[in-house]
């Protein structure tokens, strides 16, 4: 597996700058990346979270805005620029910071939450090849740099000295670092059998065996503990408490507007992008096609595995995770704060040992 | 070891006030809580009221009987025509007029699907209340439905002026009786699929089910009245128990909380009491359609409104329970006074009794469940 | 039970303490017996008044006398019962919140509006106007202020036109 980072120190090398202007403008070059990515990701997420929430509510959705008069579809599918026009009005936006809040902490906030999924990226691979920098403990990097935005929640709620804030920072802090456990558990699982930290490993695994949600009933069920988990991690409902609009206005971000909070924005639907991509690579096969589940297709069918298909099965499996995870939020109401712990410390991170030990048994007997 | 791990001289811990509204998604209007608070549970509510307050019985005593039926519209105005068929009924019992039949039946028609109306919105609002998003929208999208016969009927989606004392505004529109058929047939499905949706949700009913217990006798003694009152298992409904208008003409249930979920009188239960008392109205409504007898609903419309010297309190079973006009007559054809027993009024002041010693996510979930109106407790 | 067995009643349990008002089904208490009836209105098993329906508070006009009309209802026996308790202007009447909850908020309404005194009512203060309101709006002699914390209170179109 090679990465855009080698890839790109190769190619550059006619340039014949020294190691330090060279490994700058790489960087540079896959910050910038990383930055599209995370901006496309967010417009296209929200454009589709709205028509999907839409759809299941018996109503249309933004049908208006279009870009250079391209409204899209007639019916259904209209309103493509709405989710742009959005970006520029909150960057346009006046910046409000409250007279009493802490003005720096509440400024270096959403810097720090944005810096936490940013870094994310650079470890995550979105094929075989496309990865920003090829780590060999990829999964560890990735399980440990989603845990720093929770550094800029309670930094955001407690700089904006608004008692909603506060309980918004509170609940996301308790929560977001209680869900990290039975997520860490369910992955750890996959380390075990596979053997490795490196996500080109673990596909590796999965493509001489099988993907790993059919490993075994263990395996299965560590899938649904991870996703369900995923979920909570990423404030989403039904464990949408931290921002629980019905209850605390917005949560940590209430005193938040224009740019900072856009960055709120981005951040978490970069996040939920990541948790689906992991999801995909570590139990549903990353960049394998589906093709292998059933061996019942004609040989020619097979050309659909090649690797520069990859980046579309990643992006696909993302996607449905991500269509499950609107679906969620759109259909259940809210867990209240103690049944959200209840969930995790009482059901989750039980079960998630339990299948850990169970699936080393699985290991030693087949 | 010390059994205290917290040095209390150095980490102090005390309670938090924490404002709820009047700017807030969730009080349903204007309304004001402070909420003391420990970590997240309640200690204590102070309910702050008045932030809508329009002097409706300062108005009343400057404005002739026919001038305040617009304004008793705007006390309620997610059911207005209970409020103008509460004040007409207290006027009639004052002046002691006999209604056509047409009038009566158009009437029960109206109020039973204004009823319906009003259930959905306090249904669809205690989902959001809850953090369900979608069926507000369904429920909202039904009650358009309701909104548009009535703009059929006076023209008016939310404040109608069309019940007066001694009859109706406008006789039914062409066609009236086929559309509300229409839509109780396209109705009863909604409520099936509302109960599969939210009703029977595992996490809704871990949410409302033993929360906020209101037991029956408390609520008598706070005065608590309409659906709240009847999640607590107390069958008492002003239709069946004190009919006015022809209610003793309808065969029809009064839905009470049974328990189901979780104790009797928690907050799934003054919910399910509301969602079901839909299909009771939908049945009164069938009912009443179906004897629609003719006449002119102008017949008993008096000249002029002077009624003699007395005092009326005239009861009305409204979507949020038991409105009572106290009406004061001096002779004039201006009320000496006019006083508004409003029922969330009452409803809204058992609040801080049964949310202590829950989360603040609770008190949310048990205010909503209440059902109030600002513009009714305010007036 | 009717109107005349209910008088009947409370005439054995406290003569003398109650009146009826001429051609009304309406009882009068005079303000130093109505703890003592209000009492027996809540207590008594024949009555059991558990339903506070609606306290109000009412100005005749003469700027003397105020009244405050007590409507109850009882869910046990299905009877109703109106009583008034009228006081001179100053004089303040027992409070009921002890035997029905729901006299709170309509003690502190009656009060807010009409100004009238409530003994042993656990916090009378103002519940829709706010706490520095002068004046007790529902009086048939109050005047409407002309200014509210320096701004002028328009009376008349003519200010918006």
């Amino acid at each position: 597996m090679t990465s855009i980072f080698d890839s790109l120190q190769e190619s550059l090398a006619f340039l014949n700058l020294d190691l330090f202007m060279l490994l700058s403008l790489i960087s540079l070059l896959g910050g910038t990346v990383i930055f599209l990515v995370m901006a496309v990701n967010a417009l296209v997420a929200v454009y589709f979270e709205r028509k999907v929430s839409a759809f299941m509510q018996d109503r249309l959705g933004p049908m208006e805005v279009g870009i250079l008069g391209f409204k899209g579809g007639k019916k259904f599918w209209g309103g493509i620029g709405q989710t742009l026009a959005d970006a520029i009005k909150l960057l346009t936006k006046e910046d409000i910071l409250p007279k009493s809040s802490d003005k720096f902490l509440m400024i270096l906030a959403p810097f720090i939450i944005f810096s936490g999924a940013f870094l994310t990226f650079i470890g995550l691979p979105f094929a075989q090849n496309i990865v920003i920098s090829d780590f060999n403990i990829g999964l560890f990097y990735i399980v440990a740099m989603s845990s720093v935005g929770v550094i800029g929640i309670i930094l955001a709620g407690w700089s904006s000295n608004n008692k909603w804030s506060l309980y918004g920072a509170m609940r996301a802090a308790a929560q977001i670092i209680s869900y990290e456990i039975p997520i860490g558990l369910s992955l750890l699982l996959v380390v075990i059998v596979s053997g490795s930290l490196h996500l080109g490993d673990i596909v590796q695994w999965q493509e001489t065996n099988r993907w790993f949600i059919f490993h075994s009933p263990f395996a299965f069920l560590a899938f649904f503990i991870y996703f369900i988990s995923t979920v909570a991690e990423t404030n989403r409902t039904p464990f949408d408490i931290p921002e629980a609009e019905s209850e605390l206005v917005a949560g940590w971000m209430t005193e938040y507007s224009g740019f900072r909070w856009a960055l709120f924005f981005l951040s978490e639907y970069a996040n939920m992008l990541i948790v689906c991509i992991v999801a995909s690579i570590v139990f549903l096969g990353g960049w394998l096609s589906p093709l292998h589940l059933i061996n019942i297709f004609p040989e020619s069918w097979y050309i659909l595995d090649g690797p520069a298909l990859g980046f579309f099965w990643v992006s696909l499996k993302a996607v449905i995770l991500i269509f499950v995870m609107m679906w969620f939020r759109w259909t259940f109401p809210r867990l209240r704060v103690d049944q959200l712990m209840y969930v995790c410390w009482k059901v989750f991170i039980p079960f998630a040992l339990a299948n850990l030990f169970f699936v080393s048994l699985w290991e030693l007997i087949f | 070891m010390e059994a205290n791990l917290v040095d209390k001289s150095v980490i102090e811990t005390g309670e938090m006030v924490l404002n709820m509204g009047p700017q807030h998604p969730s009080t349903h209007g204007v309304l004001r809580l402070k909420i003391h608070t420990d970590g997240e549970i309640v200690s204590q509510i102070e309910p702050v009221i008045g932030y809508l307050h329009r002097c409706f019985e300062k108005h009343c005593e400057k404005l002739s009987y026919e001038q305040i039926v617009p304004f008793t519209d705007r006390c309620d105005y997610l059911a207005s025509m209970h409020m103008d068929h509460a004040y007409s009924i207290a006027v009639e019992k004052l002046l002691d007029i006999e209604l056509p039949d047409r009038v009566e039946y158009i009437r029960v028609i109206i109020a039973e699907l204004q009823r319906i109306a009003s259930h959905l919105v306090a249904v669809g609002t205690f989902g959001l209340d809850v953090g369900a998003i979608t069926p507000f929208t369904w429920t909202i999208r039904d009650r358009e439905r309701v909104l548009d016969l009535f703009e059929t009927l006076c023209g008016a989606r939310l404040l109608y002026n069309y019940i007066w004392p001694g009859g109706v505004s406008h006789d039914l529109p062409p066609k009236f009786i086929e559309r509300t058929l229409d839509f109780l047939d396209y109705f009863d499905p909604q409520i099936d699929e509302l109960n599969n949706l939210l009703t029977t949700n595992k996490i809704f009913i871990e949410r409302t089910a033993d929360v906020g217990i209101l037991p029956p006798e408390v609520g008598i003694n706070f005065g608590v009245s309409g659906p709240s009152l009847r999640g607590s298992g107390v069958n008492f409904d002003l239709r069946k128990n004190e009919p006015y208008s022809i209610y003793s003409k309808f065969d029809f249930d009064v839905p009470v909380g049974k328990g189901e979920m979780g104790t009797i009188g928690d907050t799934w239960d003054r919910y399910y009491v509301r969602v079901l008392e839909m299909r009771e109205s939908a049945k009164i409504i069938r009912q009443a359609c179906a004897e629609l007898p003719g006449g002119d609903v102008h017949a008993a419309l008096p000249k002029k409104i002077r009624p003699n010297a007395g005092e009326v309190y005239g009861r009305y079973e409204s979507a949020r329970g038991d409105v009572g006009f106290y009406i004061m007559s001096n002779g004039k054809n201006i009320p000496m006074r006019v006083k508004m027993r409003s029922p969330a009024f009452c409803n809204l002041s058992v609040l801080s009794e049964i949310s202590e010693g829950w989360m603040i996510s609770d008190v949310i979930a048990i205010l909503g469940s209440l059902d109030i109106v600002l513009g009714e407790i305010d007036r | 039970m009717t109107f005349d067995e209910i008088v009947a009643l409370l005439d054995t349990k406290a003569s003398g303490k109650t009146s009826v008002i001429e051609g009304k089904t309406v009882i009068s208490v005079s303000p130093e017996n109505w703890s003592e009836i209000s009492a027996i209105l809540k207590n008594e098993s024949k009555l059991n008044f558990d339903y506070l329906m609606c306290i109000s508070a009412y100005d005749k006009g003469d700027n003397k006398v105020y009244g405050a009309a007590y409507n109850f209802y009882s869910t046990v026996n299905n009877h109703y019962l109106e009583v008034r308790v009228e006081i001179e202007d100053g004089i303040s009447i027992p409070s009921v919140v002890e035997l029905w909850k729901a006299a709170d908020w309509h003690e502190r309404e009656a009060y807010d509006m009409m100004g009238l005194k409530f003994e042993g009512h656990p916090d009378l203060k103002r519940i829709l106007l706010s706490d520095d309101w002068e004046g007790y709006p529902l009086r048939k002699n109050y005047k409407e202020p002309d200014y509210y914390h320096g701004l002028p209170v328009p009376k008349d179109k003519s200010y918006w036109d």
